[in-house]
């Protein structure tokens, strides 16, 4: 559906995107997880039209970003990282604009947004810019898809946004997916990734790993421990200076030591033993999408 | 003992027309503590921050924060506190050393003060090598780390953070979280928000807003006890879901 290749965008000295190459399936909710300056949004604007690559395409549904840009625009939904919708319409005003734009009715499909706008409905004389973020969020879904698009493009749609609310955007993105849907999203949120069925890890412009969230966990090299006690960060402290730690990270009640795979737990209860004089706990863990990450910006 | 209040706010409520964004809140920030704000998006979060940091009055209630009245002594408070937040940091066309000489100007430090904690903040940043560079060519993490050295560097009784780690890497992120307990060992009190639920289990304790409300407030233990949770992030939905 999605064939991004050797794609590259520099601006001045800065490169942004640093030859990326992605395949996203029909169906696939791909997610694009990295944070602030990894090159999301340059990509995001080279997909759709908005910005033209230095290097290497991006062809969606068959159409090159470049050379059939028109076409592209007709097919995507794409929901930008800052909220632009319009503050001083209201929000049917909103969704009818961007209905008119595209040559359609909010009739005519209404039945894609059904399941969303219904808890606009209430609000639906509410000024765009009087709505909360989770709201505003689910404005931003509705005009995205008020047109049938095939592919759905969003732009860290969940920054700025609650857990409970976030939550449910998530939610609504599952239910679009069994729709047909495919969607590319990014986020900087380590537990969204968890979601996605595939994706790319990206800072700096470069891929760091691609791959089902499952199997990205799986690839950790070390063993891993989580360790508690009543006061974190001076464990954290007490761990730091393990010798044999790879890497010791809070993970909030929680540190997450690494360790080389044959050590036992006996001999980190010592150690810690030996230097702290309050009660912990420790037990071996999987390692999730997070540590990995950690993990391979490390390498980097 | 008693504990030493840096914030002790009474029956706090804004009201704009019939809507009540902060709804007759009541709490304390202690010395020393980290103090974690949470609620959902519309919660009346940013509201009541307003009237915690001087920006706006109160519609009824009263507080004090850093020993001043919010209502009454606002210019006061203002030089006592520190703020920061995603939004509003440092100025991307000066570079890092005119952001520090700035700010120290405008918290009223002298020349020497200024140089004195340019000097400390650098070497704790290990941002020696880029003093002379502007902040638009910094990236995001480090700027976050200046901008909360840069919210401090008046020695403030308590500093207000307002999501300082949206959308930061998650090994910058911890990086962060060890400035802020460094801070506290130096004596700052801080006040936090955020929507990274590992983050809110760093707290010393956690308010829960719920619209205009505080819902529930209390160590993490005592959260995770009350509502049944492991996580920070299971007791934030049950509180907000209802």
């Amino acid at each position: 559906m999605i064939n991004i290749k050797n794609i590259k965008k520099s601006y001045g000295d800065i490169t942004a995107v640093d030859d990326i190459t992605i395949h996203v399936r029909k169906g696939q909710l791909f997610g694009l997880i990295g944070p602030d300056g990894a090159g999301k949004t340059s990509l995001f604007r080279m997909l759709t039209s908005l910005l033209i690559p230095d290097e290497g395409s991006a062809v969606i549904m068959g159409y090159d970003t470049v050379k059939d840009y028109r076409k592209v625009r007709n097919i995507l939904g794409y929901m930008p990282e800052r909220f632009s919708l319009y503050l001083d319409l209201s929000v049917e005003e909103n969704l009818n604009f961007f209905a008119t734009v595209f040559n359609t009715t909010i009739e005519e499909n209404y039945n894609l947004i059904k399941d969303i706008y219904k808890v606009l409905e209430p609000f639906k004389d509410r000024r765009a810019g009087d709505l909360s973020g989770g709201m505003k969020q689910k404005l931003a879904l509705c005009c995205a898809l008020i047109h049938k698009p095939e592919v759905l493009l969003l732009d860290e749609p969940t920054t700025g946004v609650d857990p409970v609310s976030r939550k449910e955007f998530w939610e609504m993105l599952k239910r679009l997916q069994a729709k047909g849907f495919t969607t590319l999203v990014s986020t900087p949120f380590l537990d969204d990734a968890e979601l996605c069925d595939e994706v790319a890890l990206i800072q700096d412009g470069k891929i760091l790993d691609m791959d089902s969230p499952q199997n990205i966990a799986k690839k950790y090299p070390h063993k891993l421990w989580s360790i508690s006690a009543s006061n974190n960060y001076k464990l954290l402290r007490a761990i730091n200076n393990y010798e044999k730690k790879k890497s010791a990270f809070a993970f909030g009640n929680s540190v997450h030591l690494a360790t080389d795979n044959e050590i036992e737990i006996e001999e980190i209860q010592n150690y810690l033993k030996s230097i702290i004089d309050y009660d912990f706990e420790i037990k071996p863990i999987e390692p999730n999408i997070e540590d990995a990450f950690m993990e391979l910006m490390k390498e980097e | 003992m008693e504990k030493e209040t840096v914030i002790e706010v009474k029956n706090l409520t804004k009201a704009y027309g019939a809507f009540k964004a902060v709804n007759d809140i009541s709490f304390e920030v202690y010395k020393g503590e980290i103090f974690g704000f949470l609620g959902a998006n519309g919660a009346g979060k940013t509201t009541a921050i307003k009237m915690l940091t001087g920006i706006i009055t109160s519609t009824s209630g009263d507080g004090s924060v850093a020993g001043y009245n919010i209502n009454k002594q606002r210019d006061k408070l203002k030089e006592n506190i520190g703020y920061m937040s995603q939004k509003f940091s440092l100025y991307e066309d000066l570079t890092l050393m005119e952001n520090v000489e700035f700010y120290g100007g405008i918290y009223g430090l002298s020349k020497k003060q200024i140089i004195d904690k340019a000097t400390l903040m650098l070497d704790r940043l290990h941002m020696n090598h880029i003093k002379e560079t502007l902040i638009s060519d910094i990236p995001l993490g480090w700027k976050q780390k200046i901008a909360f050295s840069v919210a401090i560097i008046h020695d403030p009784k308590i500093v207000f953070l307002d999501e300082p780690t949206s959308g930061v890497d998650p090994i910058t992120r911890r990086q962060f979280w060890d400035l802020i307990y460094q801070a506290v060992e130096d004596g700052i009190t801080v006040f936090v928000t955020t929507h990274y639920m590992d983050e809110a289990e760093y707290c010393d304790r956690i308010s829960m807003m719920v619209d205009g409300e505080i819902h529930a407030i209390g160590s993490l233990q005592y959260l995770l006890n009350k509502y049944d949770s492991k996580t920070m992030d299971e007791v934030f939905i049950k509180i907000a879901r209802g």
